[in-house]
C-alpha cells in the first residue's frame, strides 16, 4: 500500500505516467570501458586533427624549409653558388637600402590604408545600424568590392587614375586637389596613394561587416540608461559604443594589419613598385627578389625579417590589450 | 531501480580543487537536493553523476556497479536543464521525443509515449509549436516530458526553476512535487534556493566551496545545524548570528546579559549563538532591550529590524500583526531552548 | 526649428549613404563601361562616363573565341572545392574551439595566427616542390589543398564565432538523450547553424575565387588553369586586349559576387552572437 518515509506517504506501486516499454538498452552492459576521462581528453583533438594536419603539412612544414632557405644561397641565376651561408644573407640585408626603404613604405603603407578603411569602415557600419529605406538591398550592394579579385580591382582602379583613359585625374582637378591632370602613379611622392586608394575599397567591407556585427550585440538598454543620464551623442560612442567594440577592433585590427604588410598585389599591379622603388613595399622587394632576380636565398631572409616584425607587432597588441582590458 | 552511491567523490580543473570528499548513498525513490551558494561545486556534482564531466577521483556507482567511465548516453538518466535547452528547430513533439528518435524505436510507439506524456504534463494543444512559441512555463513542462518520456532510472534536474517568475516557480514546484509522487523515481535536483530545498527533499545536501556541509532531512536541517554556514544558509528569515562569550553554564550576550543554557553540558567554547527570528519573544521584561528600526508588515507575519545595544542588529519574526513602530524600544527574550551555540571553527555544539 | 537638426541630421545620413555607394560601385561601372566599349574607342573616349557605341563583342570574343569557359569552370570547381572543404575542417576545428578547454589551445591559436603573418611567397618554392614531389603539378586538386590550408585559420575564426552563439546545453541535453556527442552536432546542432555554415562557405569561395599566385606557380597546362591565370594571357599575348580583359573580368565578377551578395548577411548574423566574447 503505502509506506511512510520521512514523514511522507510513498506509494510502492508506481503510477504510470506512460506505459512501460521493454528496455533495448540495458545500462551497465559489460562492455571495455576506456577511462571517460581520458575520452573527454582525446575529443577535442580528434575535431582539430584535419585543420591542424593540413595546416601543418601545407604551411608549417614548408615554413621551415623556406626558413632554411634564407640561410642558403640560390640563386637561380647563379646555380653553381650554392650553399649554406649562414646568415650572410641577413648580413646582407642589414646594410640594403632598397630594403630599408621598403619598410618604410610598408609602414605608411599599412598605416594609412588601415587607417582610412577603419575608419570608413566604422563610419559604414554605424550607418548600417540605424533603419533606412532599401538598406538590405544597399548593403548587398556596399560591401561587393570585398568579393572583387585584387588584381581586377587594381587595373579597374589604375586605369581610374590614368590621365589618358581615366576620369580621376580630371576630376580630381576639377576639384582642386592636383594642379593639373597627371598620372599620380608616375610621381615618386604620390604613387602609393593608388594602391592605397584601391586597398581602402576593397577593405571598408570587412571592417564594416565585422564591426556591425559587434556593433549590433550591445545591448540597447546601455543606450537608454547613458540618455536618462544625460549623455550626449559623442559621450555614448565614446564611453558605451567604443569599449564594447575594443575586443573585436583589436582582432581585426591585428588581423587586417598583418594582411595588409602581407598585401603586395595591389601594389605590383598598379605601380611595379616603382617610380623609383618609392611603392616598393616589403613584401613586393621579396616577390621581386624571388622571381626577377631569381634569388630565393636572399628573397627568403627578406620574407623571415619581415615575420619577426609582425610577429612583434602582435605580441605588442595582445599585451595592449590585456593592459585595456584592466583599465 | 536506483540506489546511487559516491564515494570519496572528488573533482579537479588542472591544480584546482572543485570537490572534496563527496560520500552519499542515495535510496531508490529518494528525492535528495543539492543546494549550496554559486560555486560551491552543486551542479558540477551533478555533471559528474549526468556523465557530463569526468570524475577526477573516487567512485560513482549505480546499483552497485560502477559508471564513472560510462557515457551520459549509457547511463539511463534523464536530465532537465536550468535553460531547458529545447532544441529550437524541433517542434514540443519531436522534442519531447528525440530519445525514442536516436534509439530508432518505431514511430507509432513513439507517437503514442508522446501524446501520453503531453496529456500528463497539460501539453496536448502544444505539440506542434516550436520552442520560441512558448512560455517559460510550457518550455519547462517540455523539458520535463522529454525526460519523463525516457523512463530512467534517475532524474537530474539542474536549477529548473531560477528562470521562471515567482508564481510559476511555486506552481512548477508542486508540479515536480506531484511528478515524485506519481513516479516514485529517483530524484536529484540542484537549486540555490532553500525554500525549494526544504520543500521538495526527502534529504538536502548542503555544500560549499567543494565541501558538503551537513547531509540531513530537511527538520534535521532546520533543527539541529552542524555549522554555522547550515545554520545560516536553512531557514528564512536568515538566523540571527550573535558574538558571545562561553561561560560554564550559559554565555554573556553583553555586559549585563547573561543567557543561561543548563540543557547544554558545556558553553564554554562557544564565540557565536545563532538564534532564529522566531524563537524571539517581545516581553515586558527580558534578556535584552533593542530599539526598532525598519518594522516590515507581511500580513501573516511581522519582521522587526532591531539594533541592540552592545549587540548589533537583530531581527525578531512574530505572527501576525504586531503594533510596533520604528524608534520603539523593546524588551526582548531569547527562547534558550532554540539557541545553537557555534565554536571558534563554526561547527555547532551541539547538547 | 524642432525639426531642423533631425532634417539635417537625414539629410546628411543619406548623403552619406549615396557617398558609400557611389564608392563603392563607380570602379565595378567602370569595369563594366570598358568591356563594352569597342576596342577603337577604348583609348579616345577613356574618360567618358558612357561609350557612345555599345557592343557586346568582346563578351563575344571572350566566351567564344578564348578558352575562358574553360578557365572559369576550373576556377568554379576550385573554389566551390575549397569553400566546402574548409568549412568542413573549419567548423570541426571552431566547435572545438568553442566548446572545449584543453592545454595547447592557446598555442593552436596562436600557431594558426602566425600562419597569416608570413608572405605566402615564403612557401611558394618549398610547397612547389613538396607538389611536384607527389607528382600533382597542374592538378586542380592540388589547389584546392593548398587554399583550405590558406583559409582554414580565418575559417576557423568565423566558425568559432557562429558556434559561440549556440548554447552548450544543447548537446549536454542531446548526450543526454542518447546521442554520441558527433551525433548530438549533426542532429542537432548542425541545422543551427546553417547561416554560419553559408556564410564561412560564401568567404572561403571569394578568397579562392581570386587567387593568383599560387595558380601561377602550380598550373602551367593550359587546360588546368584558372580564370585569374587566364586572365594574365590577355596580358602577355599582345599588347592588352582591355576590352577582352574587362569582358573577361565582368563575367568572373558575377560568381563571387553573387555568392558574397547572399551570405553577407549571415556573416554578419552569425559574427553578431559570437561578436560579445571578442
Amino acid at each position: 500500500m503505502g509506506r511512510v518515509v520521512n514523514g511522507r506517504i510513498r506509494c510502492l506501486e508506481r503510477e504510470s505516467v506512460i506505459t512501460r516499454s521493454p528496455k533495448k538498452v540495458v545500462p551497465g552492459q559489460s562492455r571495455v570501458q576506456r577511462s571517460l576521462y581520458l575520452q573527454y581528453f582525446v575529443e577535442p583533438f580528434l575535431y582539430l586533427s584535419p585543420a591542424i594536419l593540413l595546416l601543418g603539412v601545407v604551411m608549417l612544414i614548408p615554413l621551415i624549409i623556406g626558413i632554411s632557405y634564407s640561410f642558403q644561397a640560390i640563386e637561380l641565376l647563379n646555380p653553381f653558388n650554392t650553399g649554406w651561408v649562414g646568415f650572410e644573407n641577413y648580413r646582407k640585408l642589414w646594410s640594403d637600402r632598397k630594403f630599408w626603404l621598403a619598410l618604410d613604405n610598408t609602414f605608411w603603407w599599412t598605416f594609412w590604408s588601415i587607417s582610412f578603411q577603419f575608419l570608413l569602415g566604422l563610419g559604414l557600419a554605424l550607418l548600417l545600424n540605424t533603419q533606412f529605406f532599401g538598406k538590405k538591398l544597399f548593403q548587398a550592394l556596399v560591401f561587393l568590392p570585398w568579393a572583387v579579385p585584387t588584381f581586377l580591382s587594381a587595373l579597374t582602379w589604375a586605369w581610374l587614375f590614368n590621365p589618358v583613359i581615366g576620369p580621376l585625374p580630371h576630376w580630381l582637378a576639377a576639384v582642386g586637389v592636383l594642379s593639373e591632370p597627371y598620372n599620380i602613379m608616375g610621381d615618386p611622392n604620390l604613387a602609393m596613394w593608388g594602391p592605397i586608394v584601391a586597398n581602402i575599397w576593397f577593405g571598408i567591407p570587412f571592417f564594416a561587416i565585422t564591426l556591425l556585427a559587434a556593433l549590433q550585440s550591445i545591448p540597447g538598454e546601455l543606450y537608454e540608461a547613458a540618455e536618462i543620464d544625460g549623455a550626449s551623442t559623442w559621450q555614448s560612442f565614446t564611453k558605451i559604443t567604443l569599449p564594447f567594440l575594443a575586443p573585436m577592433i583589436a582582432i581585426t585590427l591585428m588581423l587586417r594589419t598583418i594582411w595588409i604588410a602581407n598585401f603586395a598585389d595591389l601594389i605590383y599591379v598598379m605601380t611595379g613598385g616603382g617610380p623609383a622603388n618609392s611603392t616598393q613595399i616589403v613584401s613586393s622587394y621579396i616577390f621581386t627578389t624571388a622571381f626577377r632576380k631569381l634569388d630565393f636565398g636572399y628573397a627568403s631572409a627578406i620574407a623571415v625579417a619581415l615575420l619577426g616584425l609582425l610577429m612583434i607587432y602582435a605580441v605588442f597588441l595582445l599585451w595592449l590589450r590585456k593592459k585595456l582590458v584592466k583599465i | 531501480m536506483a540506489r546511487i552511491e559516491l564515494k570519496d567523490v572528488a573533482k579537479c580543473y588542472g591544480s584546482v580543487d572543485v570537490l572534496r570528499n563527496v560520500n552519499l548513498d542515495i535510496e531508490d525513490g529518494e528525492f535528495v537536493v543539492l543546494v549550496g551558494p554559486s560555486g560551491c561545486g552543486k551542479s558540477t556534482l551533478l555533471r559528474m553523476i549526468a556523465g557530463l564531466e569526468p570524475i577526477t577521483a573516487g567512485d560513482f556507482l549505480i546499483d552497485g556497479e560502477r559508471m564513472n567511465d560510462f557515457r551520459p548516453r549509457d547511463r539511463d538518466i534523464a536530465m532537465v536543464f536550468q535553460s531547458y535547452a529545447l532544441y529550437p528547430h524541433m517542434d514540443v513533439a519531436r522534442n519531447m521525443g528525440f530519445s525514442m528518435e536516436i534509439r530508432k524505436d518505431p514511430p507509432s510507439e513513439r507517437t503514442s509515449r508522446v501524446q501520453q506524456a503531453a496529456q500528463t504534463l497539460g501539453l496536448t494543444k502544444l505539440t506542434e509549436r516550436l520552442p520560441k512559441a512558448l512560455s517559460g512555463g510550457q518550455r519547462q513542462r517540455v523539458a520535463m516530458g522529454r525526460a519523463i518520456i525516457r523512463d530512467p532510472r534517475a532524474f537530474l534536474f539542474d536549477e529548473p526553476l531560477s528562470n521562471l517568475d515567482a508564481a510559476l516557480r511555486v506552481e512548477m514546484r508542486l508540479e515536480i512535487a506531484r511528478l515524485h509522487q506519481k513516479l516514485g523515481a529517483t530524484m536529484i535536483y540542484v537549486t540555490h534556493d532553500q525554500v525549494e530545498a526544504l520543500t521538495l527533499a526527502d534529504r538536502i545536501v548542503v555544500l560549499n566551496g567543494g565541501d558538503i556541509q551537513q547531509v540531513g532531512t530537511p527538520l534535521d536541517l532546520y533543527e539541529r545545524p552542524a555549522n554555522k554556514f547550515v545554520a545560516q544558509f536553512i531557514g528564512s528569515p536568515t538566523m540571527n548570528i550573535l558574538q558571545v562569550q562561553g561561560q560554564q553554564k550559559g554565555v554573556t550576550l553583553t555586559d549585563d546579559a547573561f543567557l543561561e543554557l543548563p540543557q547544554l553540558s558545556d558553553a564554554k567554547k562557544a564565540v557565536e549563538l545563532g538564534i532564529r527570528p522566531e524563537h524571539i519573544d517581545i516581553v515586558d521584561e527580558g534578556d535584552l532591550v533593542g530599539v526598532a528600526d525598519v518594522v516590515e508588515r507581511l500580513g501573516s507575519d511581522t519582521n522587526i529590524y532591531l539594533v541592540v545595544d552592545g549587540l548589533g542588529h537583530l531581527m525578531v519574526r512574530k505572527h501576525g500583526n504586531v503594533p510596533v513602530r520604528s524608534g520603539e524600544r523593546l524588551n526582548l527574550k531569547i527562547q534558550s531552548a532554540n539557541v545553537h551555540l557555534f565554536g571558534k571553527d563554526g561547527g555547532s555544539l551541539a547538547a | 526649428m524642432a525639426a531642423t537638426p533631425s532634417t539635417a541630421l537625414s539629410i546628411g545620413k543619406y548623403a552619406a549613404l549615396a557617398g558609400y555607394l557611389a564608392f563603392a560601385l563607380f570602379p565595378l561601372y567602370w569595369l563594366m563601361k570598358i568591356a563594352i566599349t569597342p576596342d577603337q574607342l577604348i583609348f579616345s573616349e577613356g574618360t567618358d562616363l558612357w561609350p557612345s557605341t555599345l557592343t557586346f563583342d568582346n563578351f563575344r570574343s571572350v566566351l567564344f573565341q578564348t578558352d575562358f569557359l574553360a578557365y572559369f569552370g576550373n576556377s568554379l570547381y576550385v573554389s566551390l572545392g575549397t569553400a566546402a572543404v574548409t568549412t568542413l575542417i573549419a567548423a570541426g576545428a571552431g566547435y572545438a574551439f568553442s566548446r572545449f578547454e584543453f592545454s595547447g589551445k592557446k598555442l593552436i591559436i596562436a600557431v594558426m595566427l602566425v600562419t597569416q603573418m608570413f608572405p605566402l611567397l615564403m612557401i611558394i618554392a618549398p610547397i612547389y616542390k613538396l607538389v611536384a614531389s607527389f607528382g600533382m603539378l597542374n592538378s586542380l586538386t592540388s589547389l584546392i589543398i593548398v587554399y583550405t590550408a590558406f583559409n582554414i585559420p580565418f575559417a576557423t575564426f568565423l566558425m568559432q564565432s557562429f558556434f559561440d552563439g549556440i548554447p552548450k546545453d544543447l548537446e549536454d541535453a542531446a548526450m543526454m538523450d542518447g546521442c554520441s556527442r558527433f551525433q548530438a552536432l549533426y542532429k542537432v546542432i548542425f541545422p543551427l547553424t546553417l547561416p554560419g555554415l553559408g556564410a564561412t562557405l560564401g568567404f572561403v569561395f571569394t578568397a579562392a575565387w581570386s587567387e593568383l599566385l599560387f595558380a601561377l606557380m602550380l598550373i602551367s597546362k593550359n587546360d588546368a588553369m584558372t580564370f585569374p591565370v587566364g586572365l594574365l594571357t590577355f596580358v602577355s599575348k599582345f599588347s592588352v586586349d582591355w576590352g577582352q580583359m574587362m569582358a573577361a573580368g565582368t563575367l568572373a565578377l558575377i560568381p563571387s559576387c553573387l555568392f558574397f551578395i547572399f551570405i553577407q548577411r549571415y556573416l554578419v548574423q552569425g559574427l553578431t552572437s559570437g561578436a560579445v566574447k571578442g
